[in-house]
């Protein structure tokens, strides 16, 4: 969208009346409905809808000559791999065109009203192709490998965002608005503000009208369509079988989000899940419970797996950085603390102990010696704060891993076997269900891994449980108002550091749940699994990256940040090398343009874009708090 | 509670509700508050004034633990008062800040409950296993949360962000987090800096009627027509030092007061002479007028 008011920062004509042709840099609204490029309204309309359904029958020719490429583009007659990418970006960016004529199917795609839906739309359209014809000339050496086909999706897919970026978009002018109303003082005050009432000023969302009430299984039916829906987007982007496919698919299905929302779509999707927040749940789980249904091989089982660990003790996390605000950069030490526990009381050879719990049993010891640690670790290092308490848990943390690593009998007591870890760690059997086996329900097939992932769902539904639970309650009031202010919330009779330690040893507790799984699932515990940093997630700082990247204090936040930075990695092998340092750009880029995080928090929100929301309770005068 | 052995705390009703006995603090080598002794009896309202730097603020962080007194001793209804802050908002002394210090971004009707904190003791568990006596709990909470809303105006922004209230609703609010925790007597900070002569007497309105629910209020401040007219007795404070402490026509008559806040004349001058001398040029020139 930044890039998009970039493009021509210079203000243009319009034709609808609503910008306006104020110059004198004083006082101009930040937004304004104009096209980027001038052209009479229906024309843009016209050459939008076309260049789409150009783009869209683009996908039917060929794009290139070999097969050399994945995905086969060679084919005349259907489309194949990346082409089918592009043509669902095409047929979106055509059904937001025809919106714009007020078709009766097609209104409730777009009740935000705007055109800026379709632009997006048709940006991602370009910038799924455009990526997959240079991924094709960079991999085959050449322009000369493209085929006509792609030429033509190249100039199609141009085409539409063209007329896209000729409907009149909302945007922001190139003057910015000041936040006070100084208006009235002016000497244009007046002819300015006849134009304000027609524009809204902030930032660019359109409040769209309320939705017209549905019955509740209707509201419901939709919910699960949605979760349903979401289930195919994340099982197609596990799935992926070759790294072009999941960055183009990452990129329409990142720029398609930035569509919905600005549609107003997503807004709707979520009233309706305040709404109804148990059937939401439901519906989540249910969707996440299918998937392993979806998949016919370990591959992306596994994969998944892993994301689910990653993103239950992300959830942990959160329950000390998000509501708590202590940050914690050694919290892996307490993943691996519940994986050692299990894995010493898991039977295996490797084992020094000899002994072998059943599973209930394993998990709760390895809860309660995280639980432990926690408390040992917490009980000294609380009493810091701020920096000096991340730069503390950032020492434990590395303490952990070297402790482990020198347990062996020589350097130190026997019980860990040092680096070398504890290997054959046996398959769990649960009331008599062998996890290590494939088993066939009827038509159903569910191999090793998706049995683990089902026991890890059922584990991350507890942690969510237990989070937002906890978050909702006096206890959880009280973490928050420690983070907000910890000598006030003393002041109100909070006990800061019972309840730091609280919040510290759940955080601990939660991350050792997760960790006894962990174990089973990787047959082999390691130190190097519990570093600080390195290039396979979940590390420490993977871990906090996943709360902010995703949001903070919020449930869905970490869990899609975790699975954007364990498959990103997975997926783009090429990137390997350069891991860290994309991942530090990434986090930069954040930063600088949504610091509240993909899901933001609400209160997170409204405290970094204040006096650029258009709601009325944000527009009092700021009091001067310290 | 209701038996006859009922603990000291809770019987004399004699005891004054705070009493600060010889209260010194020392930061280094500096004395910050030195050797004060306080009262508030039940249903008072006392006033703190002194200069800038005589030490208000540090008593009040003595009174409410947040600093731990070098010498001497704070008891609330004759209990010794732990240096602990959580501890002191626990027996029934709670308090509001100089520079106002909010939950920002909490909701205006979570601050409240927050202030419920003490009040309460849902724990942990039963927060995660939600059992009828936390729900219960927690509507009761929220219920007492609105009155007091209501009781400060504040109740139609329930769900606003605390950080997006106006200043003078921000002292509102602090104030009613500050009650929340039902206390016996309620310290306040400076309650009216910042706020212009209406809402000044809005506040006075708001303390009055806050002692008519029987809560004793200590307040410093700098705005001399609203402590006058509010409280029932004024301390001043000098230096670290209480200079002296009665009625406010005492205070107000009191020399050294006047001299604390204005300065002293020098040499104790005007003397006779220079009196005299003036008195002579002054005849002079209204001679010269006349000729």
């Amino acid at each position: 969208m930044n890039a998009m008011n970039s493009m021509n920062p210079q203000k243009t004509a319009n034709d609808d009346g609503t910008g306006n042709g104020n110059g004198n840099g004083t006082a101009v609204p930040t937004t304004e409905t104009t096209p980027v490029i001038p052209l009479p309204l229906g024309t843009a309309r016209l050459l939008t809808a076309t260049g789409a359904l150009l783009s869209a029958a683009s996908t039917f020719l060929s794009w290139t000559w070999t097969t050399a490429f994945p995905g086969n583009l060679t084919v005349t007659g259907y489309p194949g791999g990346l082409q089918l990418l592009t043509l669902t970006g095409a047929l979106l960016t055509l059904a937001y065109t025809l919106t714009a004529w007020n078709l009766p199917g097609l209104r409730w795609l777009n009740p935000a009203a705007g055109h800026n839906a379709t632009a997006l739309m048709a940006t991602a359209t370009l910038a799924t192709t455009w990526y997959t014809l240079i991924a094709i000339s960079v991999q085959l050496g050449g322009l000369a490998n493209l085929e006509p086909g792609g030429y033509a999706a190249a100039l199609t897919t141009l085409l539409t965002l063209l007329g896209a970026l000729a409907l009149p978009l909302d945007r922001r002018t190139a003057h910015s608005f000041p936040r006070t109303s100084h208006l009235s003082t002016t000497r244009t005050g007046t002819a300015l503000r006849s134009i304000l009432r027609t524009i809204r000023p902030g930032r660019t969302d359109r409040q769209p009208p309320p939705a017209r009430p549905l019955p509740t299984w209707a509201e419901i039916l939709i919910i699960t369509a949605a979760f349903g829906l979401a289930l195919g987007l994340v099982t197609y982007g596990i799935g992926t079988a070759y790294g072009e496919l999941f960055t183009g698919f990452l990129l329409l299905a990142g720029l398609g989000a930035a569509a919905l929302t600005r549609a107003g779509l997503l807004g709707r999707l979520t009233a309706l899940t305040a709404k109804h927040r148990t059937p939401t749940v439901t519906a989540a789980f249910a969707a996440a419970a299918l998937f392993p249904l979806t998949q016919d091989t370990d591959q992306y089982t596994l994969i998944a797996v892993n994301i689910l660990i990653f993103s239950t003790v992300a959830l942990g996390l959160n329950v000390v950085v998000g509501l708590a605000g202590l940050l914690d950069l050694g919290y892996v030490a307490f993943l691996g603390v519940g994986a050692y526990t299990a894995a010493l009381v898991s039977g295996t050879t490797a084992s020094t102990l000899n002994i072998h719990f059943p599973f209930w049993a394993a998990v709760l010891t390895g809860a309660a010696a995280s639980l432990v640690f926690g408390v040992v670790i917490g009980a000294p290092t609380l009493r810091l704060r701020g920096d000096y308490l991340a730069i503390v848990t950032l020492g434990f943390g590395e303490i952990f891993r070297i402790t482990v690593g020198n347990l062996n009998g020589e350097s130190g007591p026997s019980l860990t076997n040092g680096p070398n870890g504890i290997p054959n760690i046996p398959d769990l059997v649960l009331f008599g269900y062998k996890f290590g086996s494939t088993h066939h329900l009827g038509s159903i097939t569910l191999n090793p891994f998706a049995n683990y992932y089902l026991l890890m769902l059922l584990f991350t539904v507890i942690v969510v449980l237990v989070f937002s639970r906890a978050g909702n309650s006096r206890i959880g009031r009280a973490w928050i108002a420690i983070r907000e202010d910890e000598t006030a919330a003393t002041a109100m009779g909070i006990n800061g550091f019972r309840l730091k330690l609280l919040a510290f040893a759940l955080g601990a507790t939660l991350a050792g749940l997760a960790g006894t799984v962990q174990a089973h699932v990787a047959y082999t515990v390691v130190p190097e699994q519990y570093v600080f940093a390195g290039p396979v997630p979940p590390n420490s700082a993977f871990l906090l990256a996943a709360v902010i990247l995703g949001g903070m204090g919020t449930i869905s936040g970490p869990l899609l940040g975790a699975a954007l930075l364990y498959l990103i990695p997975a997926k783009l092998q090429f990137l390997q090398d350069y891991q860290l340092l994309a991942f530090g750009a990434a986090l930069i880029l954040l930063m600088r343009f949504r610091p509240e995080g993909l899901i933001p928090n609400r209160r997170r929100q409204l405290e970094f874009h204040e006096g650029t929301t258009g709601s009325s309770t944000l527009t009092h005068a700021e009091a001067p708090t310290p | 509670m209701t038996t006859t052995a009922t603990a000291p705390a809770e019987t004399p009703t004699d005891a004054p509700t705070l009493t600060a006995t010889g209260v010194t603090m020392r930061f280094g080598g500096l004395t910050a508050v030195r050797n004060v002794d306080l009262t508030v009896r039940h249903n008072e309202i006392v006033g703190l004034i002194g200069p800038n730097g005589a030490g208000k603020t540090t008593f009040f962080n003595c009174l409410t633990g947040l600093y731990t007194p070098t010498e001497g001793t704070v008891a609330y209804k004759g209990v010794k008062l732990p240096p602990k802050p959580h501890l002191v908002t626990k027996a029934g002394i709670a308090r509001t800040f100089q520079n106002i210090r909010l939950f920002a971004n909490m909701t205006v009707l979570e601050n409240v409950l927050v202030g419920r904190h003490t009040r309460t003791k849902e724990g942990l568990f039963s927060a995660l296993l939600r059992g009828p006596g936390f729900r219960r709990a927690e509507h009761a909470s929220e219920q007492r949360a609105m009155e007091l809303l209501t009781f400060t105006g504040l109740a139609a922004k329930r769900d606003h962000l605390a950080r997006n209230l106006p200043y003078g609703e921000q002292r509102k609010l602090e104030i009613a987090r500050a009650l929340a925790s039902d206390p016996g007597l309620l310290l306040l900070d400076e309650p009216t800096a910042g706020m212009n002569p209406q809402e000044t007497r809005a506040t006075e309105t708001l303390v009055r009627a806050i002692r008519a629910q029987g809560t004793a209020v200590l307040v410093i401040e700098h705005d001399m027509r609203f402590i006058f007219n509010l409280c029932d007795r004024v301390a001043v404070l000098v230096q670290g030092e209480k200079l002296t402490e009665g009625t406010s026509d005492t205070v107000q008559a009191d020399e050294r007061v006047i001299a604390a806040y204005l300065g002293t004349p020098f040499e104790g001058a005007p003397g006779e002479e220079e009196a005299a001398e003036v008195a002579a040029a002054e005849a002079r020139t209204e001679e010269g007028d006349e000729q």
